[in-house]
């Protein structure tokens, strides 16, 4: 039962990475711009014989599908194209930064989820209270509040100002990275129990995980009242409190147990909506990590890069809503026969 | 095979058949507007269309004109102060929402038709139409948004009309989400079956009597999406692919001030300005969804996670 639900989920997953994979050669193949003058550079791109050995060697002189084989055959390979501006491969570069952003998106989640989650319990206890009404427009809020203006006031009062937290990068000017473990400099510097650099990597981190995480709040908020107040609704609610059950104990083990499943499968996407604050959150606090990248990537018209990028991310969303599908329907039987 | 000469003419003065065709908008509109959070949305809505149209007669000053000191803090002659060459931040402002309204509307009515169709053709058609279809939509929904609109915005060149067609091409999905599984409830239901039994073709069916029913959805899906677009379209021009300066808009403006964020208030203002109309879409498309009935709501919702 479980093995071809699974299999199912697996197949979804493999069929859609591969339109993904479609999709980016289609952006690359198609769009205006001449990879030759590119890769080359003016003096060489004016040569007509060394832009045809150039396309020879890329097999652009190829059938349109022929290319998107020879770009099949590399994307398996981790071959994603050499980046224009740092003349690295697209995935050395992807491997840099990854970690960076890795940290950053898991802080910001852990935050969401824990503030999100608990208010939309709250509101969702005495539901069209003062206090329901209120994180409503809380959670309308987040949502609504430019991700890139919300940072610059976060750093003029938090930095400038009050001197509270420091304004961009990872770790200070002149501090040392912690030796690379997993490359998240929280998590490493822990591991090598090097308390400074652990105490400025987290101080560096709160800040841009607290603006990430606002939008997540209102989404994960609104989601966890409605699905709180559905449950409530239910007859085996009922009749815990009919049978005088301590009210506290009935939202602990009946109500919690049942609306907080399905909160699971609002993480997917609101994974995505953290990755597009990235771009905009890493370029203001000058956080080294993929939204950085993908923003010096797009402004340089790094075409290779930007489209690598997009690949990798949207096969990260992927994998996460792969995750997530998995754990629901391990969580939840029902899921699994529908 | 026409059916039509077996209906008993009797019965059609009666008005049954007839009742799904008046374009009944399902949303209960003045309930809606009667809540607190609706009509704050609608007010500073409101609000933000008079400035936009009015806007030469409001603005104290030309919004491109460069003839006052740079730096200058908000004072009762320049209320935002001015800008890093001299222009009047609230005059911009004022301008400002002439660009970003149009184009948010703009946005949404060119998602809502693309996503509309797809998805009432997808839900209408079924099978294999449909899973082919829905398997295009949900590739679209793997694509970060921002990062897709600035793949996008990047080979195309910067402008408003590349960041227009970048986020068309990222935000029609939630649209042929919607209406699919809209169409899909629909098509079982008695009524339909009856006119198509009384002869109407399959895309007259779909225009007169489907589309009536998932226009107030897909109308409250449309206003929560009008502060999306704002979002997206100011976070692209914040990045410097959207608007191109010097034009007056909101994202690029506070993109400019965040350069020399020690003078606030350029960066400031503009992003007030987004915020509000953001949330005023957020306020209104949430009253609405409140009154809408609890199924098409539940599918709205499902597709808009």
């Amino acid at each position: 039962m479980f093995g071809r639900f699974l299999l199912k989920r697996i197949g979804a997953a493999v069929l859609l990475a591969f339109g993904i994979v479609v999709v980016t050669f289609a952006l690359t193949a198609l769009l205006p711009g001449d990879p030759a003058t590119a890769q080359l550079g003016e003096r060489a791109a004016a040569d007509p014989e060394i832009v045809a050995a150039y396309m020879k060697a890329n097999g652009l002189d190829q059938p349109l599908y022929t290319q998107f084989f020879i770009y099949l055959g590399h994307l398996v390979q981790g071959d994603l194209g050499t980046s224009l501006q740092s003349r690295n491969p697209v995935l050395t570069d992807l491997g840099q930064f990854g970690p960076a952003s890795f940290e950053l998106a898991v802080t910001a989640t852990v935050i969401a989820v824990i503030v999100g989650v608990g208010l939309g319990i709250v509101a969702a206890l005495r539901p069209d209270r003062p206090l329901d009404h209120t994180l409503r427009v809380v959670s309308l809020g987040g949502v609504s509040i430019p991700i890139f203006w919300l940072s610059l006031i976060a750093v003029f009062i938090f930095s400038t100002q009050l001197r509270i937290f420091p304004s961009s990068g990872r770790l200070n000017p002149g501090e040392t990275p912690p030796p690379h473990i997993t490359g998240l400099y929280t998590l490493d510097s822990l591991l090598t129990a090097n308390w400074a650099t652990f105490g400025s990597a987290v101080g560096h981190l709160i800040l841009p995980a607290l603006v990430l995480a606002a939008p997540m709040v209102g989404l994960l908020l609104r989601f966890t009242r409605s699905s709180m107040l559905e449950v409530i609704g239910n007859d085996y609610v009922r009749s815990a409190n009919a049978k005088g059950l301590p009210p506290g104990l009935v939202v602990r083990r009946h109500t919690l147990r049942g609306a907080l499943v399905p909160v699971i499968t609002v993480l997917g996407s609101a994974f995505a909506s953290l990755l597009a604050g990235t771009v905009l959150v890493e370029q203001i606090f000058a956080w080294p990590g993929i939204g950085s990248y993908a923003y010096r990537s797009a402004s340089n018209l790094d075409l290779p890069a930007i489209v690598g990028v997009t690949l990798f991310v949207a096969l990260v969303f992927i994998a996460v809503n792969f995750l997530v599908d998995v754990l629901y329907g391990l969580i939840d039987p029902r899921i699994r026969t529908s | 095979m026409t059916a039509a000469p077996i209906v008993d003419p009797k019965i059609e003065p009666d008005g049954l058949p007839t009742a799904p065709n008046r374009w009944s908008i399902r949303v209960r509109v003045p309930r809606a507007w009667r809540r607190p959070l609706g009509i704050a949305g609608v007010a500073i809505i409101a609000f933000w269309v008079l400035v936009a149209l009015f806007a030469p007669l409001l603005a104290p000053f030309d919004p491109l004109a460069q003839d006052s000191p740079r730096f200058l803090p908000p004072s009762p002659e320049h209320w935002m102060g001015t800008d890093g060459v001299g222009r009047d931040v609230l005059s911009r402002v004022i301008y400002g929402a002439q660009i970003s309204l149009p184009i948010a509307v703009v946005l949404v009515v060119l998602s809502v038709i693309v996503g509309g169709v797809i998805g009432a053709v997808a839900g209408y058609a079924g099978g294999v139409v449909d899973s082919i279809l829905m398997r295009v939509v949900d590739l679209f929904f793997a694509f970060p948004s921002i990062i897709l609109a600035m793949a996008i915005a990047a080979a195309l060149g910067p402008s408003l009309t590349n960041a227009v067609v970048a986020i068309v091409v990222v935000s029609w999905p939630s649209y042929a989400r919607v209406t699919r599984s809209l169409v899909l409830s629909l098509r079982s239901t008695n009524y339909i079956a009856a006119s198509r039994l009384l002869g109407t073709s399959s895309a007259r069916a779909l225009v007169r009597e489907v589309v009536p029913n998932v226009a107030g959805p897909v109308l409250v899906l449309a206003t929560l999406e009008l502060g999306a677009a704002v979002l997206l379209l100011s976070g692209l021009s914040y990045l410097g692919l959207g608007a191109v300066p010097p034009t007056p808009e909101w994202g690029a403006m506070v993109s400019d001030g965040a350069r020399t964020f020690n003078n606030w208030w350029i960066a400031v203002f503009p992003g007030i300005a987004i915020f509000s109309i953001v949330l005023a879409f957020n306020f209104l498309g949430d009253a609405l969804r409140d009154g809408l009935d609890p199924r098409s709501s539940k599918s709205l919702s499902d597709a808009e996670i």
